[in-house]
């Protein structure tokens, strides 16, 4: 559906993006991650052919975004990061007009504009003047929009930006269903909101693609970041060091909280020591009020990727 | 031709929605409406060889809410969609560049010609109180008007050129604002410095709108400010489609 080839773009000598390469296939979930700056609005805003690239190629359904834009842009509804519209319209006008304008036929307007209406909660605002909606309800709009024409491809640029948690799960969801007939490409800072949706991530950092895989493999790959966290009262002995003799275990923080201490242990990728941990403590007759393994996150593998060479 | 239908009807709406339409039409009813009356008064005390319908369109008062208007109807045109953002999800639905500099051109154009239609009626107010008619023949009025139409058309273009080159509207504003007076004193300069050749004078006639306006309100209709205001017209407009297609160049 997307097809990226050595995409670069400069502004003023300095590089937003440099070289990206990567495909979305038809149905798939693409998450967009990284930091502020790294290029994601960029390489969104060259997908939905508002600017060229400085050089390399992206097609979206087959047209290039810059050779063949006006169908690129018929096939794919793109949101832009914090929504801008037209504050003196009604909701419905906005709608028709942006229906009208995506080239939607006359006797179709209104079924369409109908059903996102429907489709994204927009019926108990839709007399209301734009400029008087909630962030979320300008949010909806901004969906709305994009899936006025349906469109083959969806582009949101931070599509959760601003919005509160009960909000979020709302948009999120929307997400996920579209998700069936749609294909995505959305970018977001928050990262949980990616497991849950996306079926692949990219991460980008500093105008590269630092990785691109599905989120499951891509927390495969870092399971050391990963750890055991052990609470206990171990008396007279010294604790780390016997926890550290265990295999598996990389190393040992140790916090104290009075009698209590908290052992952080960082262990090696899909070692699971809980057990030894477990034999250890009955053994030396330890106190234990909480043994937990932490799952990493893909917020450890953004962490990881992002801020190795920013350091 | 539909897209292009439906992001004109937007742009004359969105005059309506604002407030600087009806700020525009009553600052220029206002003007108008005085010039009208101190016109006829004036005549009413002596003898004079033109008439109402010339006066009106040729006195200090016309010429000064003239120039103001234009930029007041232009600088929100494109600096306002740039300055909101609104320019991203504008341009990133199927539509051609053209389509927008020109439904913005015409948007403006439209809100131009409605301001005009009030005045119009004074015209008619008059004869029907004064049992005369306020020109010489039909002639007149259709003189007046096309030249009001050419005018509008070159100030409004040059207008377009100069919100299209910034994100702000008072900037905007201030560019078209001092390129209309410009060209307005350019005509007048004939009038101020005499010690230049006779062609010089003749030349710089031909950009007087004073004089254009003069003699069309006589209803002598010239075919060269004709030619000259609408060629001048299409090379704005293809300055602000090539301005407007450099945004994807400087972004």
């Amino acid at each position: 559906m997307i097809k990226v080839e050595n995409l670069t773009k400069r502004y003023a000598g300095q590089s937003a993006i440099q070289d990206l390469n990567f495909e979305v296939g038809k149905g798939e979930i693409m998450g967009f991650l990284g930091p502020n700056g790294a290029g994601k609005t960029t390489t969104m805003r060259i997908l939905a052919s508002f600017m060229p690239p400085t050089s390399g190629r992206a097609t979206v359904a087959g047209f290039d975004v810059f050779a063949q834009s006006l169908q690129a842009r018929a096939h794919l509804g793109y949101m832009a990061e914090n929504v801008p519209l037209y504050s003196d319209m009604r909701v419905t006008e906005y709608l028709d007009y942006r229906a009208a304008l995506k080239g939607v036929p006359h006797r179709r307007v209104a079924e369409r504009v109908g059903d996102v209406k429907e489709l994204c909660g927009l019926k108990e605002v839709e007399n209301k003047l734009i400029a008087a909606l909630s962030k979320g309800y300008r949010q909806r709009v901004g969906l709305a929009d994009a899936l006025l024409h349906e469109p083959d491809l969806l582009i949101l640029d931070e599509p959760t930006i601003g919005l509160d948690p009960n909000q979020i799960r709302q948009v999120r969801d929307l997400i996920k269903n579209l998700g069936k007939q749609h294909t995505i490409l959305l970018s977001t800072h928050i990262l949980p909101e990616v497991e849950m949706t996306c079926s692949r991530v990219i991460i980008i950092h500093k105008g590269r693609i630092e990785a691109c895989d599905t989120p499951e493999s891509l927390l495969g790959k870092i399971r050391q970041a990963g750890g055991v966290s052990l609470e206990a009262k171990v008396g007279a002995d010294n604790g780390a060091e016997e926890l550290k003799k265990i295999s598996g275990v990389r190393d040992v923080i140790v916090d104290s909280d009075g009698d209590w201490k908290l052992f952080s242990l960082r262990v090696e990728s899909g070692a699971d020591v809980r057990e030894e941990i477990f034999r250890l403590a009955t053994a030396r007759q330890w106190s234990v009020r909480e043994l937990t393994q932490r799952r990493a996150t893909l917020e450890d593998v953004f962490v990881e990727i992002t801020h190795a060479d920013s350091v | 031709m539909r897209k292009f239908y439906t992001l004109l009807s937007r742009e004359v709406r969105s005059y309506f929605h604002s407030p600087i339409a009806y700020v525009v039409l009553i600052f220029f009813l206002l003007i108008a409406g005085v010039d009208f009356y101190f016109q006829v008064s004036f005549m009413n005390q002596r003898q004079v060889q033109y008439t109402v319908q010339e006066a009106f369109f040729n006195s200090v008062f016309f010429w000064f809410a003239f120039v103001l208007i234009f930029p007041l109807i232009t600088m929100r045109l494109f600096a306002e969609e740039f300055k909101l953002g609104t320019i991203e999800p504008l341009m990133t639905a199927p539509v051609r560049d053209w389509q927008v500099v020109l439904s913005k051109f015409f948007g403006a154009l439209a809100f131009y010609i409605i301001l005009w239609i009030p005045p119009a009626f004074y015209f008619v107010i008059f004869q029907y109180v004064a049992g005369q008619p306020a020109a010489h023949s039909a002639g007149a009025y259709s003189g007046s008007y096309l030249m009001l139409l050419l005018l509008g058309m070159f100030y409004l273009s040059i207008g377009c050129l100069a919100s299209v080159l910034t994100k702000n509207q008072i900037i905007a504003a201030i560019i078209s604002f001092c390129a209309i007076t410009l060209l307005f004193f350019l005509g007048l300069v004939q009038f101020i410095i005499l010690d230049v050749s006779s062609a010089t004078r003749d030349l710089l006639g031909y950009f007087s709108a004073i004089e254009h306006m003069g003699t069309f309100s006589r209803g002598v209709i010239d075919t060269r400010p004709i030619v000259f205001y609408l060629s001048m017209t299409v090379v704005m407009l293809a300055l602000t489609y090539q301005a407007f297609q450099s945004r994807k160049w400087r972004l």
